[in-house]
């Protein structure tokens, strides 16, 4: 790997992300990389917006990505993905969108997703928006498994330097027992030969 | 959890800072563990209390947990167990300390018996913290509390270890401060084994220590200024916690650091691939002079990366005139002092006083994106007890044809806050804990009672500080409304038991303290305990009370759909 690996993971509270963040951490260390993460607790628990911090490589000193600094954004709410283009660059940064919207409350009008997808496009090497929401829910019938399903899209999709199966070793450490084999089965049915 | 309990010496896990130093705490063999929550301590006591509640591990550990009413007593708790020759770990977020100071101060002076180590977490852009960004490094000044301060998992670890052993050395109780970014950074870390708490407790009396009193207490001072010369002399200036990397192309620039600072700064040096040297300083207070002045002699320009208040710098600057006359010294002028520090903040520093270009791209186009998306304000859950309470008022204040504009909403710190923000809107003030109804009261004398005023408090808070303030409204003949909002729980900061629940710490069950008896006690005499889903009774009793001419409670005791 030439450099340090940075992967930024956005979304509202109540979808999961800490519990990503922690698989992905995980994911790293099975693969004997140093990996640092940020999070941040409190009153995000209540529908706020979530960021954490997830970088992997040689030696990590920064638990933050800097500014333009992410190679991978994945994003689990649409216009979550918006605020997350601090750490985009035109060189480096691919998204990985979970076309799924969640209302802002006290605003009316969301922005549409194709606007949204155009201006991500303008500061980033690659935008791809999978409808991850849907997916699970209409397959496995839980919409919190997004996430899952999005880590393990971007595993198969290589579009993290890390391996799938080590991925697996790591949801099994994480998760509770009595949801491993749900969490397994989401991350799997991501494998695009799976399901395109 | 499993991982913080780990048997395997030498395994590496990954963990929280917070987990980090309770397996710290775990291989040093405390026994006594006392904390009120916050964030961005939290995680330290949710992870004891877990423990706590697994019998098998706590007979085998030799430990006590207890969440305390709050971070004076929890500190006070702390220092009795370490008199009575107990290791200690109290935890609490940088306002539990503004609270527990009263008693710390005077704790340094005397002294403890076993190793006592307080953790204090900060939270450098308040991401977690509503009332104010605060740089709790002062108290290592105002108390002379031997402070350490850790940038990773690893070193929250090492370092509280460390400060057992400093902390039983010196008879002091030693300091662990965190921030944020260090408090819930996860990260690699290599466990040790755990030690069994073994002493059992005994309060061996020794006036001569514990009672302060003058002229004794002059003389005490006299110890504890000595106790840190020498502290500073025989560890400080040695210990490892303070490390300078190797010097090898650049020798005119350094740059002295400390805390998450420090990562930023290596990750600075890696992108810039630059070689300067770098002094970490892991010991905060006191800090290593003859170290320091070493390290500026033979430079020309020094950065000092720190977060909020530049106390390192103004060290540097001191120690510079005998040490280096003419350094040059960089901080927080190229350096913001509020709000937390960041990769690119630090790179922008680094680039500016080693001459060399940054350029973030698209990032002034990134800013001035016309697509903007409104923040996300916290909600109350769907189905909170709370939203009762904001309605039954509003619905209390049109049947009187009051407006809301008629009465003041007194705030507090918890998941009511929110009234604060929309739908609600009903909050006028917001302090500290336990502020709402010692301010409400001082509201009602200076109108002569005559303006409505509506103050909230929590459960938790009520137990914390809120007593004093509404036993002083009693007495003083003001006649302010509170509501209780008795939810059962510690709501904001994840949920933890407190002294209404009829659990303990550790998983005990104990009596339950009624908040009405509390009340009633106080000289209350207007007095309801209400579940707002009466509406009817709520808005009755709402409508009431406000009519009243002395101090009105009412308890709204409906459970948080968190508490099963
Ligand atoms: C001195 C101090 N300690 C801790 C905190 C962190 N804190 C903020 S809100 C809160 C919980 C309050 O609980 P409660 O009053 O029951 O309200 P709830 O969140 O349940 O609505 C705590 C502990 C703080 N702000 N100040
Ligand atoms: S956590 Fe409990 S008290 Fe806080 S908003 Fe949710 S339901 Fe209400």
């Amino acid at each position: 790997m030439k450099k340090d690996f940075n992967i930024i993971l956005a979304g509202v509270g109540g979808q999961g992300i800490i519990t990503l963040t922690r698989i992905l951490a995980e994911t790293a260390l099975i693969e004997k990389k140093d990996v640092k993460t940020s999070e941040l607790h409190g009153l995000s628990q209540r529908g706020g917006s979530v960021e954490t911090h997830i970088r992997f490589g040689r030696e990590i000193y920064s638990p933050l990505i800097r500014q333009g600094g992410a190679d991978l954004i994945i994003s689990l709410e649409t216009q979550e993905a918006l605020k997350a283009l601090h750490y985009s660059s035109k060189k480096e940064t691919m998204f990985l969108v979970n076309d799924f919207i969640k209302p802002i409350f006290g605003t009316k009008n969301t922005l549409p997703s194709k606007q949204i997808q155009k201006e991500l496009e303008k500061f980033s090497k690659e935008v791809v928006f999978v409808p991850a929401s849907k997916i699970v829910k209409e397959k496995l019938g839980k919409e919190v498994l997004a996430g899952v399903f999005l880590l393990g899209y971007a595993a198969f999709k290589k579009l993290i330097p890390l391996k799938p199966n080590s991925f697996l070793k790591a949801i099994e450490k994480v998760v509770p027992k009595r949801y491993f084999q749900l969490n397994k089965k989401t991350f799997t049915l991501a494998n695009p030969t799976n399901y395109e | 959890m499993e991982k913080v309990l780990s048997k395997k010496v030498g395994e590496k896990v990954i963990l929280l800072g917070n987990e980090a130093i309770v397996r710290g705490a775990l291989e040093s063999g405390v026994q006594f563990v006392s904390t009120y929550p916050g964030t961005p301590a939290s995680e330290i006591g949710n992870t004891f209390y877990k423990i706590s509640n697994l019998k098998s591990q706590i007979s085998n550990l030799n430990l006590y947990f207890e969440f305390s009413t709050n971070e004076k007593v929890a500190l006070e708790a702390g220092a009795g167990a370490s008199f009575s020759g107990q290791r200690t770990l109290v935890a609490m977020k940088h306002f539990g300390l503004n609270v527990a100071s009263d008693f710390l101060i005077t704790l340094v002076y005397s002294g403890v018996r076993t190793g006592m180590v307080i953790v204090v977490a900060d939270d450098p852009g308040c991401s977690s913290s509503a009332q104010s960004e605060q740089d709790s490094r002062a108290y290592s000044y105002l108390a002379h509390i031997p402070t350490l301060t850790p940038a990773t998992p690893q070193e929250c670890k090492d370092f509280t270890k460390f400060a057992f052993e400093l902390s039983e050395k010196f008879k002091i109780p030693v300091m662990v401060r965190e921030t944020t970014r260090v408090a819930l950074q996860s990260g690699i870390v290599k466990l040790g084994k755990i030690v069994q708490g073994r002493r059992k407790g005994k309060f061996v009396k020794d006036p001569h220590q514990f009672v302060t009193m003058p002229p004794r207490v002059l003389e005490m001072k006299k110890e504890l200024l000595e106790k840190i010369r020498k502290i500073k002399n025989e560890v400080s200036e040695k210990s490892p916690t303070n490390y300078e990397s190797k010097r090898i192309t650049n020798k005119k620039i350094g740059i002295v650091t400390s805390g998450v600072s420090y990562l930023y700064t290596m990750e600075a040096l890696k992108e810039f691939n630059l070689n300067l040297p770098v002094l970490k300083l892991g010991f905060f207070y006191p800090l290593p002079e003859k170290k320091i002045k070493k390290f500026i002699k033979s430079i020309k320009k020094v950065l000092i990366v720190e977060e909020l208040e530049p106390y390192i710098e103004r060290e540097v600057k001191r120690f510079a005139k005998d040490a280096n006359p003419k350094l040059q010294i960089f901080g927080k002028n190229l350096l913001p002092e509020i709000g937390e520090l960041r990769p690119e903040i630090v790179l922008r520093a680094i680039a500016k006083i080693t001459n060399r270009k940054l350029k973030i791209e698209n990032s002034i186009k990134i800013k001035n994106l016309k697509l903007k998306i409104p923040r996300r304000t916290p909600q109350l859950c769907p189905g909170c007890p709370y939203w009762l309470v904001f309605s039954g008022i509003k619905t209390a204040l049109k049947k009187m044809k009051l407006s809301e504009k008629d009465v003041v909403f007194g705030g507090e710190i918890g998941c009511y806050m929110l009234a604060g923000l929309s739908p609600h809107n009903i909050q006028d003030y917001l302090f500290c804990m336990g502020s709402d109804m010692g301010i409400a009261h001082g509201i009602k004398k200076a109108t002569f009672n005559k303006q409505k005023l509506i103050a909230f408090v929590g459960d938790s808070s009520f137990f914390h500080a809120g007593i004093p303030a509404l036993i002083n409204a009693v007495h003083n003949k003001s006649n302010p409304l509170v509501i209780i909002m008795d939810n059962q729980t510690t709501a904001m900061t994840g949920h933890q038991p407190h002294p209404g629940i009829e659990k303990t710490g550790m998983g005990e069950a104990s009596p339950k303290i009624k908040i009405e008896d509390i009340v009633r006690a106080c000289g209350v005499k207007n007095l309801k305990v209400i579940d707002q889903g009466n509406q009817k009774e709520f808005v009755k009793t709402v409508k009431e009370f406000l009519q009243n001419k002395t101090v009105s409670v009412i308890i709204a005791r409906r459970p948080c759909i968190f508490v099963k």
